[in-house]
């Protein structure tokens, strides 16, 4: 979570294509910044078997070369009995173009007209790179909230608040038909029958602390086994701040999504978490007047310090957030009898916890 | 089938002392360093340091160099100058200087990955996915024409991959071409782009019939970057993996690492060519069963996929189970074993939406670990159905090969065997290897002997040991070119031995007797015997170094690889856990009522003392 800070993201086509922008461009999230055609789909017809003819006889029965255009119905091909009646033709079911004739099998290929795939900015920032043919980098500067684990592609909207506090359930009642293509942000839980109803309002994203595993499951039809996620067609993106469960929104999150409600954001659900870590997010354009003033570069940060904030990522005390207020240097035996690197964590009612380093994440901001 | 791992060619680097190593692995670059003492090599210092293939780096010899740097701090030797590695040992008259030479393997950005195409799925499919997985690979997917995929699906689905190289095979040499062109033409059509950048042909290596050479490369020639070697299936009963495995790790290097950001520069660094971390595993794996003359399974498993290695008969096999790990992939773990399967090793009761979304809760913070027991418990729980399932994918892909006419006598008959059944013989099985952070570094090593007992099901005697920093990729590259060196490493500091499982074959009711035993130490130590009822599982104290003839005399209606009811003695070796009599029946089978499941699991982590004592272990 960062109140504000400088994002460059690189927008790439999948295929070599053409840039629609130049650098110094101002963009929406839907801007088109590059275009690029998708070759068509390709159809195989085994030309050779319903004209009961050999494969290296398929090119003189052919009406149409490698490389021309045929339309849906034409006749491709057709053979040339002695007698009139059994005469078959074979007619092209697409139209498109003669992609290949191979003698070898006897399937004539047919490659559907290319489809136009648009490439959108996502962001609302300015050009400062044009990647000739590939794409653009567009920076914005903006407040950027990163969610644990999310699906859903990228979207955008005006980001309201459904509910009071960080650690209220966010259920179907808070869910207003005005929220229509908005980012709704909830509190510690979302619960099966808000995901229905956020659909059925056409709710552009979710931003909420936790929900059931099993409801997930019921989301996506599927049981999610590797969290490569970012394709999903649930009706809406899903971002969770803290995981599964019911774990309260961090407060500082919370507190920062609240000050920022009533302006446009960008979200996207995409999750990969292998190596090349991508997190869910959500991008609070800064106005052009404060951005100019204010944006700077985060400091670097060395480890983890006393005093720091931390939440507790593991159970026993999973969500729990205190400060850190021992490091001992050496390894200690942990329940399990593992030798680990701990830290002393003091919680706000004062009582104290020794947990492994690994299950602990800084609260930064 | 003649499948064995590539071995590339051995260099005289017999004078070798002082040897330093890396795996540059998906999220750790682990370097350790190799110091011939007193005549014998042994692993002296190791250190490692997060992989810097991706961004903000991208430039993977910065990690290289960090682990290095901790290696150089830990043995106050000088290996770096500046962006260097000196060279050789003792440079400049510092005999705490330099090393001799610098080896290595990776995986990083995910490793090798393949799509293979053949022309039949159960023939030159397969011979064509045990190839791309010997030389390392990942098989993102098997093309055949009998696939049950549209031609259309086929193009889309190659399309879409994108992946690091494609094989190509099809048709025995002089057979038929008509499929192997048709393949090749869905892959002219999709006109696949690589993974790493736009600007560079995908490379394709056609390993197919002879007479569809011509063809091919017409098809393919001007689309791919196309390599053409000997057919992977000459003769439907003869595979000959090994030239397309050593033109994958040619073009590995060629191609998909010069690709990759600062393996140029990791490449002129090292003195031996730069091998997949899979490829370099199986050259150690083979090196072992064939020094010892033993047939083995050995198995990493990892936070996202798990590997499989086998060497039966002097075959070589590997697969690699993509979405089972103990990490990114423990969600795929519980979604394929489901959870009843998981719970049956819990030694308590918990409810359904609790777990579910811990194992989540791992998957979405995987670099978490168990703090509590209850919680470890679990993770060895899951680990022990990852292991299962990736040994079943493996058995399913470790097979004779398929569709070869069989000579038969009568009492073949009377077996069913079919062709193309598996190589995998639990009971010629001689010893298990096990890696992988679950096994390598469990608290207890009797918890790594169980979760491999409980997942394998190994039958009569068997031997079993973990990779102890998981520096087999560092041995296995390091092979290519001492294979002393690496052997003596691997005996000294690598393989820690857990000690033998004796498992009889069969079932009976708990308590009643499976079999009398009488251990004779090689120590002199005087000799056990007793009784093992069935349900029960039994450790005897038989140390690292120790070994002990045990003769098991089996009841009539149990075997131990010798017939039922008949006696075997076997010479044993033991470990760091000891030898473990296991008499709850083969195949295992577990109560199927909750508490009797959970009474019975206790009784038997407790007999092993698998976890210090409390309420529920």
């Amino acid at each position: 979570m960062t109140e504000r800070t400088t994002v460059r993201k690189r927008r790439l086509l999948p295929i070599p294509g053409t840039v629609a922008v130049t650098a110094g461009d101002r963009v929406k999230p839907d801007s088109v910044v590059a275009h690029a055609e998708l070759p068509g789909k390709v159809h195989s017809i085994n030309v050779a078997n319903l004209l009961g003819a050999a494969p290296d006889e398929v090119p003189e029965y052919m009406h149409h070369k490698q490389g021309e255009v045929v339309q849906k119905n034409d006749v491709i091909a057709e053979n040339k009995p002695f007698i009139k009646l059994l005469k078959t033709v074979v007619r092209s079911p697409v139209q498109g173009t003669v992609e290949a004739v191979s003698t070898v099998t006897g399937q004539v290929l047919l490659r559907e007209p290319p489809r136009r795939l648009e490439l959108l900015a996502y962001v609302e920032g300015h050009v400062t790179d044009v990647l000739p043919q590939h794409g653009i980098i567009v920076e914005t500067d903006c407040t950027l909230v990163q969610g644990i684990f999310g699906v859903g592609g990228e979207t955008w909207g005006e980001l309201t608040m459904a509910v009071q506090s960080p650690d209220e359930l966010l259920t179907a009642d808070h869910l207003m038909p005005a929220m229509a293509g908005q980012i709704v942000v909830g509190g510690s839980f979302v619960t099966a029958d808000t995901l229905g109803k956020a659909k059925a309002l056409g709710v552009a994203a979710l931003v909420v602390g936790g929900m059931h595993d099993k409801d997930l499951r019921t989301l996506l039809r599927y049981d999610l086994g590797v969290a490569i996620t970012g394709t999903e067609q649930i009706g809406f993106t899903l971002i969770l701040t803290e995981g599964f469960g019911t774990i309260p929104m961090a407060a500082k999150t919370f507190a920062l999504l609240s000050k920022h409600a009533g302006q446009n954001a960008s979200v996207s659900g995409a999750t990969q978490i292998r190596a090349g870590v991508i997190r869910p997010e959500l991008i609070i354009p800064a106005s052009q007047q404060s951005a100019a003033a204010s944006a700077r570069p985060k400091a670097e940060r060395e480890g983890i310090v006393v005093g720091d904030q931390v939440r507790v990522i593991r159970d026993p005390l999973f969500g729990r957030i205190g400060t850190v207020s021992d490091l001992p240097p050496d390894l200690r035996q942990i329940e399990t009898e593992s030798r680990v690197r701990v830290l002393e964590v003091t919680f706000a009612d004062n009582t104290r916890a020794v947990i492994p380093r690994a299950n602990v994440e800084i609260i930064e901001g | 089938m003649t499948a064995s791992a590539s071995v590339p060619d051995r260099k005289p680097f017999d004078s070798l002392s002082v040897i330093v190593a890396t795996d540059c692995g998906s999220t750790t670059t682990k370097a350790i360093l190799i110091e011939k003492k007193d005549g014998i090599y042994r692993q002296t210092f190791r250190g490692e340091a997060p992989t810097t293939v991706e961004a903000p780096f991208e430039d993977v010899t910065r990690g290289v160099l960090n682990a290095l740097a901790e290696v150089e701090e830990l043995s106050g030797r000088k290996i770096l100058d500046g962006e260097k590695i000196i060279t050789p040992a003792g440079a400049g008259g510092n005999p705490k200087a330099g090393v001799d030479i610098y080896v290595s393997t990776s995986s990083a950005g995910g490793g090798l990955q393949m799509m293979v195409a053949g022309a039949v799925q159960s023939m030159t499919g397969e011979s064509a996915q045990r190839c791309a997985l010997g030389a390392g690979a990942i098989v993102m997917d098997v093309l055949a024409s009998n696939d049950g995929r549209l031609p259309h699906e086929k193009i889309e689905r190659i399309r879409s991959l994108r992946p690091d190289m494609i094989l190509l095979s099809g048709g025995t040499d002089g057979g038929t071409v008509t499929h192997v062109v048709e393949m090749a033409d869905y892959i002219a059509a999709a006109a696949p782009r690589p993974r790493l950048g736009m600007s560079y042909d995908l490379p394709l290596i056609y390993a197919g019939n002879k007479d569809a050479r011509e063809r091919v490369t017409d098809i393919l020639g001007t689309k791919t970057a196309l390599t053409v070697t000997d057919n992977i299936r000459p003769l439907l009963e003869k595979e000959n993996l090994t030239p397309a495995r050593n033109k994958i790790h040619d073009l590995f290097l060629e191609h998909v690492m010069a690709q990759a950001p600062g393996y140029k520069k990791l490449m002129s660094w090292a003195g031996a060519p730069i091998v997949p971390t899979p490829a370099a595993v199986g050259f150690i794996m083979e090196a072992l069963a064939t020094r010892d003359k033993i047939n083995l399974i050995g198995v990493d498993i990892g936070g996202a996929t798990t590997d499989v290695f086998s060497v039966f008969g002097g075959i070589f096999n590997r697969t690699v189970s993509a979405n089972l790990g103990m990490s990114y992939s423990i969600s795929n773990v519980l979604a394929e074993a489901g959870l009843a399967n998981i719970m049956r090793w819990v030694p308590f009761n918990v409810d359904e939406q609790t777990i579910r979304n811990r194992i989540k809760n791992k998957m979405i913070r995987p670099t978490t670990i168990p703090q509590t027991l209850d919680e470890l418990q679990i993770e060895q729980a899951i680990a022990r159905e990852a292991l299962r399932l990736a040994l079943i994918h493996h058995k399913s892909l470790a097979t004779g090969l398929k569709g070869v006419q069989q000579e038969r006598t009568i009492s073949d008959i009377f077996d069913q065997k079919t062709s193309g059944a598996t190589l995998i013989d639990m009971l010629k099985l001689d010893l298990i290897v096990g890696s992988g952070g679950i096994l390598s570094h469990a608290p207890r090593r009797v918890q790594s002997m169980l979760m491999m007992v409980d997942a394998y099901e190994p039958l009569g005697f068997t031997t079993l040991s973990v990779d102890s920093i998981f520096m087999m990729p560092h041995l296995g590259v390091l092979s290519t070119i001492n294979e002393k060196a690496a052997t003596e490493v691997f005996v000294n500091d690598c393989l820690v031995y857990l000690g033998t499982c004796i498992a009889p074959i069969g079932q009976g009711i708990n308590g009643q007797t499976c079999a009398d035993y009488v251990v004779t130490f090689q120590s002199g130590q005087t000799s056990v015997q007793g009784t093992l009822a069935f349900g029960e599982l039994k450790l005897i104290a038989l140390g690292n170094t120790e070994r002990a003839t045990v003769t098991m005399r089996p009841v009539k209606s149990v075997d131990l690889g010798e017939g039922k009811g008949v006696a075997v003695t076997k010479n044993v070796r033991g470990g760091a856990v000891g030898l473990l009599l296991d008499g709850r029946g083969r195949p295992l089978q577990l109560p199927t009522d909750a508490t009797a499941r959970v009474k019975a699991v206790t009784r038997w982590n407790r007999a092993v003392g698998l976890y210090p004592t409390t309420d529920h272990s």
